[in-house]
This record gives C-alpha cells, sequence and structure tokens, in this order.
C-alpha cells in the first residue's frame, strides 16, 4: 500500500506542475492588465503610474522569464507575494484556507450523510410515497441554483423568522470565547453549509438509489435471500456496501471541487473563505494570489483522489492496490 | 458619547496605506486614520485640518501653511514640518494623481516646525483644492523614512494622525477602528469603535441593513432599486451629500478614431437618441441630474449656457442620415459594476436601436473592459469619473490631447483632439484672478458640448443610507470618507 500512496504522490506532484503551467497562461489569456486595474482604482491611469506597476509585478519581463520565476518558487513553496494585497500568497490562503475548510467539510459530511441516508430509504421502500417524496425533493434541490437556495434561506431565516444570521463567520465585536464562540461561528455555519450541501445531498440521493436498486436485482442478492438472511443485513452488507461504490467515485470527485463550488456561497454569505479570495483575485487579475488557490485547490482533488482510492480498498476488499 | 457605529465597505480594499493604494474603499476607511492639510465643505471652500491656517502670496506663486501645534502620530511621536515634506516626496512616487496635482510646484520649504512653504512655478488656480486626505494623506516620516515603502510593515498596520485608530482587520470580515484617545481635538472624536463589515453581495448587504447588524451604508453599498425600500424603513434617514467634492460624472466614452462615430452628427445623433430623463427616473430612481456638459453642476465655473441636446429621436436620426450612417456595426461596452449598469447598458442599446442604429453589446468584466478601453478597441463604453472640484483637476485630463496615451484608461482614450480646447485648459489651470479662470472654463465647456467627443449621461448620487441615531456624519464635501470625525450616537 506505501509503494501505492508513493507512487500516487509522485505522480500527483507531475500534475501539479502541468496545472501550474496550463494555469499560468490560461490566466494570461483573458484580457484585462492587473497594472491597468490597480491604476484605474487609484483614478488615476497616467504612463509613469502604470510602467511602475508593471515593473513592480514583473510583468515587463518575458512570459517565459515570468513563467520560470512563478515554477521555481512553488517548487520552493513559494507561492510568491500578492501586490495588491501587499502580503505573501500562502499567508492569504492560510487564513482563509480554515473557514472554508470549515464550510465545504461540514457540507460534504452533511449531504454525503443525509444522501445515503435518505438515498437507502428511497430504494428500500422503492414505488411508495416516501420513494417519490424523497425523489421529487432530491429533484428540487438538485434542480435550484445555489445563489437562489442562498437568498431564500436568508430571506425566510434572517430577515422573516429571525432565527439565523445572514452574513459572516462570527458576531462581529461580541469577543466571544470557548463554548459560546463556538456555538457563534455554528450558528453562522448553518445556512452556509445547508445551502452548499443540499444540492450534493441530492446528487447522492439519486445516486444510492439508483445504485442500490441495480444491486438488488443481482444474483448474489438472491442467493443471500435464498441463504435466508434476514433483510436489514442484506440491505446493509450486501446491497449497500456494493451500491456505495459509485457514489464514493462521485464524493471523491466532489470533495476536490467543493473549494471552488463555495464561491457563490462563501459571496452571498459573506464567509471569508478561499473561494471569494479566489474571486476577487480573479476581477482584479491578481495573478499571483489566482494561481496560488489554483495550486491549493489542485492539491485538495489531489489528495481527495488518492483518499478516494484508499476508502475503495475499504468498501470493497476485491479491489486491490495496484502497484 | 460613545458607542459603536458598524458599517458596511465595499469591497474590501486592498490595503490602508493610503499613500500608496488610492481606491474608494481604501479612502473611505482610511480616511478616518490619515488626515491632510485641509478639509472642503460642501461649497469646496477650504476648512482646517493639519494645517490651521493658509495664505497666499499676491502673485499666487506663494502657499504658507501653518501647521497645527500638539499633533501625534497614533504611536506618540510629534506631527512636524518635516512630515510634510516626507510625504509630498514620498506621494510624488507613489500617488499618481497628488503627482499630477503638484506638478506646478517648484519647492517645498519649511523654514520651522510648525511652516511649510510651497513655491509655485505659475500660479495654479486649483492648488488649495488638492490637500484633502485622499488626495494628499500626511505620513509617518519616522516610520518610513529609509524603509522599503511597499513592503513596510506599517502598511498593515497603519499609524495615522486621524480621530480614529487601526486595530483588527480580520480579512473577508472586518476592519476595525477605535477612537484615538490623544486626538488633538479635545472631545473629538465621540464615536468609540468603528466596524467595517465586509459583505460582497449587494443583497447580503441590503438584508445585513435590513434586520439591523449594520447601521450605515455608504453610497455606492447597495444596488439602486433597493434604495427606495431601505429608504422607508423605520428609523432610517438618507442623504445624497458628501459627493461635492468627488462629483462623479457618468458618460459614455465615444471612439472619435474610426468608424461613424469619428462624425460629430453621429455623435449629436447619439446625444439626442438617449433618454437620460428615463435613466434618471427609472434606473437611477430619481437619483442624480441630467449632465449638461463636461463639468457637473457641483464643480467650479459650471455653467448650463450650453447647447442642449434634448431625448429627441428624430433629430438624431435625421442627424444620421445626414451623415450617410447605413447601419454599420457599432460596439457598446457596458460597465461591469452590478445590476443597475447593466440595466442602463441595456436600456441605451435600445434607444440607440430605435433610431437605427446597429448596436452590439460585448460583455466584460471590469478588467477586461478597462483593457479594451485602454487599448481603444471599442466604439462606445460606459464609465464614470470623479471630478475633484475643479477642471483644472478632473475634467480637462479628458480632452485635452496631451492625455491621449494608449494603454492607460480614464485620460483621453476618445482620442478627441481640438487645439483651441488644449489651449483653454493649459490657460485656464494658471489664470488669474478667478474670473479669468471662469470665462475660459465656461468657453471650454461650450465648445465641448457643441463638439460632443463623449455623451454626457447622468451626474451620479451615491446616496448613504443610515439609521436616524447616526448624526454629522457627513458634514464636509468629502462625506463618509473623512467623516467619521464628527459624528456621534443618539441614544
Amino acid at each position: 500500500m506505501l509503494s501505492f500512496v508513493a507512487q500516487r504522490v509522485v505522480k500527483g506532484v507531475i500534475v501539479l506542475l502541468a496545472i501550474v503551467v496550463l494555469n499560468f497562461f490560461l490566466i494570461r489569456l483573458a484580457p484585462g492588465d492587473p497594472a491597468v486595474v490597480m491604476a484605474g482604482e487609484a483614478g488615476a491611469s497616467d504612463q509613469v503610474f502604470v510602467k511602475q506597476l508593471r515593473e513592480k509585478f514583473g510583468l515587463d519581463k518575458p512570459l517565459p522569464e515570468q513563467l520560470f520565476i512563478y515554477v521555481k518558487g512553488v517548487v520552493a513553496l513559494d507561492l510568491g507575494f500578492s501586490f495588491r494585497q501587499q502580503a505573501p500568497v500562502a499567508k492569504l490562503i492560510g487564513e482563509r484556507l480554515p473557514a472554508t475548510l470549515l464550510l465545504t467539510l461540514t457540507a460534504f459530511a452533511i449531504s454525503l450523510m443525509l444522501g445515503v441516508l435518505f438515498g437507502t430509504f428511497a430504494a428500500r421502500f422503492a414505488g411508495t410515497f416516501l420513494d417519490t417524496a424523497i425523489t421529487v425533493f432530491a429533484l428540487i434541490f438538485y434542480a435550484m441554483p445555489i445563489f437562489w437556495v442562498a437568498l431564500m434561506g436568508i430571506l425566510l431565516f434572517s430577515v422573516t423568522m429571525d432565527w439565523l444570521p445572514s452574513f459572516g463567520y462570527e458576531t462581529v465585536g461580541a469577543n466571544l470565547t470557548g463554548f459560546a464562540h463556538a456555538v457563534d461561528v455554528a450558528k453562522h455555519l448553518i445556512m452556509p453549509a445547508m445551502t452548499l450541501g443540499l444540492f450534493f445531498m441530492a446528487t447522492y440521493t439519486r445516486m444510492t438509489r439508483a445504485s442500490m436498486l441495480e444491486v438488488k436485482r443481482l444474483d448474489f442478492v438472491k442467493t443471500a435471500r435464498a441463504k435466508g438472511l434476514s433483510d436489514a443485513v442484506i440491505q446493509r452488507r450486501h446491497v449497500l456496501r456494493n451500491a456505495l461504490l459509485p457514489v464514493v467515485t462521485l464524493a471523491g470527485v466532489h470533495a476536490g471541487t467543493l473549494i471552488g463550488g463555495a464561491v457563490i456561497t462563501e459571496t452571498v454569505f459573506a464567509w471569508p473563505g478561499i473561494g471569494r479570495l479566489m474571486y476577487d483575485a480573479l476581477l482584479q487579475r491578481d495573478y499571483n494570489l489566482l494561481l496560488g488557490v489554483f495550486v491549493t485547490c489542485s492539491i485538495m482533488v489531489l489528495i481527495f483522489n488518492l483518499i478516494t482510492d484508499l476508502v475503495y480498498r475499504l468498501v470493497d476488499p476485491r479491489i486491490e492496490f495496484a502497484s | 458619547m460613545g458607542g459603536v457605529i458598524n458599517a458596511v465597505i465595499q469591497p474590501e480594499p486592498p490595503g490602508l496605506m493610503l499613500a500608496q493604494i488610492q481606491n474608494g474603499p481604501t479612502q473611505m476607511v482610511s480616511g478616518n486614520i490619515f488626515e491632510g492639510l485641509l478639509r472642503y465643505s460642501p461649497k469646496l471652500e477650504p476648512l482646517p485640518e493639519l494645517a490651521e491656517s493658509w495664505s497666499a502670496s499676491e502673485d499666487a506663486k506663494t502657499y504658507t501653511f501653518k501647521l497645527r501645534k500638539g499633533v501625534t502620530w497614533h504611536d506618540g511621536k510629534p506631527f512636524t514640518s518635516a512630515d510634510v515634506l516626507f510625504s509630498i516626496e514620498m506621494l510624488k512616487q507613489t500617488h499618481a494623481r497628488a503627482r499630477n496635482n503638484l506638478a506646478q510646484v517648484d519647492k517645498v520649504e519649511a523654514p520651522d516646525d510648525y511652516t511649510v512653504v510651497f513655491t509655485l512655478k505659475q500660479p495654479f488656480g486649483p492648488f488649495l483644492g488638492i490637500f484633502e486626505v485622499g488626495s494628499m494623506p500626511m505620513v509617518p516620516k519616522h516610520l518610513y523614512e529609509g524603509t522599503d515603502w511597499k513592503t513596510n510593515a506599517y502598511n498593515n498596520a497603519p499609524i495615522g494622525t486621524g480621530p480614529f485608530m487601526f486595530k483588527e482587520w480580520q480579512k473577508g470580515s472586518f476592519i476595525r477602528l477605535v477612537k484615538n484617545p490623544n486626538y488633538y481635538e479635545k472631545g473629538k472624536p465621540y464615536i468609540d469603535e468603528i466596524y467595517w463589515q465586509i459583505i460582497p453581495d449587494a443583497a447580503a448587504r441590503s438584508v445585513a441593513y435590513e434586520t439591523g447588524k449594520v447601521d450605515v451604508l455608504p453610497g455606492g453599498s447597495v444596488e439602486n432599486f433597493d434604495v427606495p425600500r431601505l429608504s422607508k424603513l423605520k428609523d432610517t434617514c438618507v442623504t445624497g451629500a458628501g459627493w461635492e467634492f468627488f462629483s462623479p460624472l457618468a458618460w459614455l466614452w465615444l471612439n472619435n478614431r474610426q468608424g461613424p462615430l469619428a462624425d460629430k452628427r453621429v455623435r449629436q445623433a447619439i446625444m439626442y437618441a438617449i433618454d437620460r430623463d428615463f435613466a434618471k427616473d427609472v434606473i437611477w430612481n430619481g437619483l442624480g441630474k441630467v449632465a449638461t456638459g463636461p463639468s457637473a453642476s457641483t464643480i467650479k465655473y459650471y455653467t448650463s449656457d450650453v447647447p442642449k441636446y434634448p431625448y429627441d429621436p428624430a433629430k438624431a436620426k435625421a442627424l444620421l442620415k445626414e451623415a450617410g450612417y447605413k447601419g454599420e456595426k457599432i460596439r457598446l461596452l457596458p460597465l461591469a459594476y452590478g445590476e443597475t449598469w447593466q440595466r442602463w447598458g441595456e436600456a441605451v442599446k435600445q434607444n440607440l436601436q430605435d433610431v437605427g442604429m446597429n448596436i452590439e453589446t460585448i460583455a466584460t468584466d471590469v478588467a477586461g473592459g478597462n483593457q479594451k478601453i485602454g487599448d481603444w478597441d471599442y466604439d462606445i463604453a460606459f464609465t464614470y469619473l470623479y471630478q475633484y472640484g475643479d477642471p483644472a483637476l478632473g475634467v480637462g485630463r479628458n480632452y485635452v490631447s496631451s492625455a491621449i496615451a494608449k494603454g492607460q484608461v480614464f485620460n483621453n482614450v476618445e482620442g478627441y483632439s481640438n487645439p483651441e480646447i488644449d489651449k483653454l485648459f493649459a490657460d485656464g489651470a494658471v489664470a488669474t484672478p478667478d474670473s479669468k479662470r471662469k470665462e475660459i472654463y465656461e468657453k471650454a465647456q461650450k465648445i465641448l458640448v457643441e463638439d460632443v467627443p463623449v455623451a454626457w449621461m447622468l451626474e451620479l448620487q451615491f446616496p448613504t443610507i443610515m439609521r436616524c441615531k447616526v448624526k454629522n456624519l457627513i458634514t464636509t464635501g468629502i462625506g463618509v470618507n473623512d467623516g467619521f470625525k464628527d459624528a456621534w450616537l443618539d441614544k
């Protein structure tokens, strides 16, 4: 298993470098010049100022040289400096990453647990009213855009009922500590996590249901039933376990992309995470910061893919680590 | 007295070092941390700030400022004329607008700790208008001299002389300022703390106000269509004041260089074709004023005695016909500043199509749009710019031919070139007395309105929405940008 992990890590590093190079050029393909953006914001864009900024950013150097400088930095674990925010990129990302991880992992846990649970129920009671209800709700949540769910949630739970805060990570100025602080953060977390989680939950519900119904028809289930096993044991040990494989695959892919998917949720709920950092960096053409966020997201995807492969093995011992 | 004010800041500023970053949000927060030598009344008369008095010589070439005594930086060191000299040197390198404003200054001297003397190369009419905190913030010499300004640690924890001190910045969440207990105006500021809340979504900012989480929505924080609804909430006060110094004016850049728009008659047709009252009443909810020309009515030497362009589609059609317009495609770049601007883009497109113009909308984000405009790769493009109180500071830059420079925005990107206008703006900046300047700028306005180098739309109004208990927030022509010094909470 260790050699499997080592092999995947080496492959991961190669993929990462390819991603860095590709993104480096992709960002620069988009129209817009960071120096002009900053000069524009300063309300004055004379030649001297724009030239100064270009030199400061290193944008006056030839593109291959810029790439070389950047890749050299990444290899030395240096993600560069954000001139716009006047801080090292790694520091900016480090400040925001915990909030995003809290949001996305909560959303992920909620969606996976509830999704599998509802999917199992729907499959178990296929064709009944419960199945229809679950399927319809799943379809609704799947079809509704995240920003709309977020706004409706705010309207209902913040404006009308005043149960939950509409924005932010904590109550600003309350200076809470310990348990009170944790409760405060949790209150702020509920709406964004649910908003982000509902979409994925719907996906897992439908996936689990479909997959379980398919497995149920297979011969080995009939055999198990013929052996006289109880329905609960058949569902849990034989059907669910086999049906989970596609769900695990999908969840692995999702987990990696949750960070990117959190952009909208973080923006609507003013959640101070990395998704918003990325969005702002994109609008402002803050190249180093944007590339830094991409690198971070890519690392996340690679890590989650590795975890997915390991989980496969746990779910289905028949799968072996190819080395 | 005392209390905490929660205000919205949008978007999150990139940094707070006003001498190096001059975007709107930076100024709004840092205008309470740093100070300039002067402030300006809503009528744009200079008011004392770090300078307690000033005088000009007979020939209007020497200005002497007497600094306030007993002023200290937030770290306790005294503020003196040495700081002023240092700030000016630094700003010349880091602050493009200050550099331009100071171009007429020959030398600056400090005969003693509390006197600063500016000697100009020639009289410069708007000179007393360049000292507000955003245009010329004072920087602590003892913390910046001999350091790398760009990476100085105080950029992230700025030290000024202002009524509020920087305390904390949770990136993505809030910026916290606290009262400066040693402020030179005894008793001020009245407020203990300001929290600038960072809420990126416009609808969420409205909700934050509605649910009582924030008390002040500075101009431009919410979409215009939300303003009437929020204004009607209980205990809510609204004011359009506090933008006199900036006087934001919206217009359409018209690319004078190529295609049908090179013909003056086509540009005039555009002025007649656009229903600007509709834009004001419907898209901007009645806020603002229809612009009559290159100067906003709030800045110096404005005149309404210029050719008029009422909404007249028939006249527009006739002019287009006369100019021989044959339906050539014209690219329109809306401004990616949110919903209001998008709707305005749609309305203008419709107006122009109604008179037979073939309009294609090009969608970009702000950065992409700026690049297209800077590269002159457009036909019509929305914009709005500040005018800074005087035509020499904020108007001429968009029309004189020396301001044509490819790759940059906000200068003469339309490519208008008229030697007479060049001369008028050159003369206007240095003419004395005031009546002479007035005469020159009035003439310039008339010529420009006749030539229509760009299509002027509206004098924008960005209303500040706040709880009525917040008193005295807007007392100057700079508004919320330096306003918390005088603000207090009615309990």
